[in-house]
């Protein structure tokens, strides 16, 4: 006879670097089942954008998240380019794909670094830590910050890739070439890790599909998905990026803890020649098409409309649509969907049938951001409760969003990633 | 592996610790104070990068009162003073975006590259460029 325990991990547990509850139905050590409820840490940053004009938002939306910050910038940025048919230079473009390369490696080198640590393989956490300082003093070279960098602007950058920036990053890009191996060999050979990782939190390739996994998630469970290859943005357009799926490497996707972590170092590199190739290739030129900011908010007041901008975050398609309205200054409504909302929905999957101890580290595979999560919160307004099925649910979805695209083009609506994955 | 992790381990005892000294041996109350103290010389602090964004300067006799840096601040850390046609920083409430330095007309706003600005007290962190 055995009895079901209910255990909260969560909201703040040493474990967890974001507050989030997994409510876990145990079975001695086994979880059997899995309820997770967010509700912890919402900020209101939508609401706090409706009395801001677009170029006070950009900062705002910069802090959404500390760790894939020009992730949203450039998100942003982009919905509001889209809307008001704002030009980016060449090498504009050129750098802020620089830039979210840096970001990149940064984000892995810290998930990496945590989920040694998260194992308890101390002395990996402490190199991967170390490493990352190289990326951090890039930034801060190239920035002015280590975090939220400020860099970009409506119609381009605010501050040039100078040839000295240039050598500073090539010299990064040596270092990493040279140093990453061993720390991924000392992780990914150690038979400890590989027992603690190895078919742990699995999430197969039809689940990804049908859970709608995105970013690295949904590339260690095998699905070839990556809007730098589906739907190029900025310099993508000219760097040829295939997505790292496991199965490439490795022979076969397990879609497991290990194949997170492997796809993650493994993207690492990727990212050193995306910079690679776009530093050869940096065009000469101006890198921002309206220096005047006062000219910029002039136009983008009269502006009107709703746009999209949808890229490839470390975490995923990270997806901003922005509406402004003619004539008046602030931004009109805002909408932020970050990787982490869908990648959550897969982990009650990925809890099935592992033990307790395993469960901090399930959380941290998917590299979630809470912060970046929690767009949304349903209060108690007195008002009658609302119950939707399913089906319903996706009827209202599909109303909605018909209804949105009636109104403006609907250009990159909806490509958001699957469908270059199920076709292999 | 063990044969992949000791060379690290040999490498990582000879080399320079990776990290730096905190300013100051213990915290003080004021950091700016304890920096300032000829008595307890401070730990050096790593040099910032060129571009560094630290605690904003005002030279209030050139600014010619426009508002424009009161528009684009996006953490509303600008007081603007209607009488005097001047403004106030609160540098606690500065996100450091330069946005301000970028657009003022007569660049009476810079970026200085002081960063350990924490203090007990709110009223240090206004800048009134007087
Ligand atoms: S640096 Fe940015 S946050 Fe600080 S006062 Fe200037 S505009 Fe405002
Ligand atoms: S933008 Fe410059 S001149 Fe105008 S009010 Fe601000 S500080 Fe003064």
């Amino acid at each position: 006879m055995s009895t079901t325990y209910t255990v909260p991990i969560g909201p703040v547990h040493v474990g967890l670097k974001e507050p989030v509850t997994a409510w876990l139905d145990l079975e001695g050590e086994r979880i059997v089942g899995a309820k997770i409820r967010p509700g912890a840490i919402h900020r209101g940053i939508e609401f706090m954008a409706r009395e801001r004009n677009p170029i006070q938002v950009i900062y705002l939306s910069e802090r959404i998240c500390g760790i894939c910050s020009f992730s949203h910038v450039i998100a942003f940025i982009r919905a509001i380019e889209d809307l008001a048919g704002l030009k980016v230079p060449p090498r504009a473009q050129y750098i802020r794909t620089l830039v979210l390369e840096l970001e990149r490696v940064h984000s892995h080198l810290l998930w990496a670094g945590v989920a040694c640590y998260t194992i308890g393989f101390d002395s990996a956490f402490h190199l991967g830590m170390q490493m990352r300082e190289r990326v951090m003093d890039v930034l801060e070279l190239l920035t002015g910050n280590r975090v939220n960098y400020g860099v970009a602007t409506f119609g381009g950058v605010r501050w040039d890739v100078t040839p000295e920036l240039a050598k500073a990053m090539r010299e990064m890009i040596r270092y990493y070439r040279r140093e990453f191996t061993p720390f991924r060999e000392i992780v990914m050979a150690d038979p400890v890790a590989q027992a603690r990782m190895r078919n742990v939190g699995v999430l197969t390739r039809d689940e990804a599909v049908r859970y709608s996994a995105v970013g690295p998630t949904a590339r260690a469970s095998g699905l070839r998905v990556d809007l730098r290859k589906s739907s190029p943005y900025e310099a993508y357009a000219d760097i040829p990026v295939e997505p790292v799926v496991p199965q490439d490497y490795f022979g076969a996707a397990h879609g497991d803890v290990l194949d997170r972590f492997a796809v993650r170092v493994l993207e690492v590199y990727q990212s050193l020649d995306i910079m690679d190739a776009a530093l050869d290739g940096l065009p000469e030129g101006p890198y921002v098409a309206e220096p005047n900011v006062n000219k910029v908010l002039a136009s983008l007041k009269k502006a009107e409309g709703t746009g999209w901008g949808i890229i490839e975050a470390p975490r995923g398609d990270d997806t901003h649509i922005v509406s402004l309205k003619g004539g008046d200054d602030n931004v009109f409504w805002w909408k932020v969907r970050a990787p982490t909302y869908a990648n959550a929905v897969s982990w009650p999957l990925m809890f099935r049938g592992n033990e307790l101890a395993d469960a901090p580290l399930i959380i941290n595979s998917i590299d979630p951001c809470i912060s970046c999560m929690e767009r949304m919160m349903v209060t108690d307004g007195g008002g009658d409760p609302l119950i939707v099925t399913k089906t319903e649910l996706l009827e209202r979805c599909r109303r909605k969003t018909f209804d949105l695209g009636s109104g403006i083009r609907t250009k990159g609506a909806g490509t958001g990633g699957l469908e270059g994955g199920t076709t292999k | 592996m063990i044969t992949r992790i000791l060379p690290q381990l040999f490498r990582h005892i000879f080399s320079r610790a990776a990290t730096n000294l905190f300013p100051a041996a213990h915290m003080p109350p004021s950091l700016t104070d304890a920096l300032s103290d000829p008595d307890s010389p401070p730990n050096p602090t790593v040099p910032v990068g060129k571009r560094f964004r630290g605690r904003l300067n005002y030279d209030r006799s050139k600014c010619i009162g426009c508002k424009l840096c009161v528009r684009v601040c996006p953490a509303h850390a600008t007081d603007y003073l209607a009488e005097e046609k001047k403004i106030i920083i609160h540098n606690d409430r500065c996100c450091f975006c330069a946005q301000c330095t970028e657009v003022c007309p007569v660049k009476c706003l810079s970026m200085s590259s002081q960063f350990m600005i924490s203090s007990y007290d709110r009223k240090a962190n206004i800048v009134t460029g007087a």
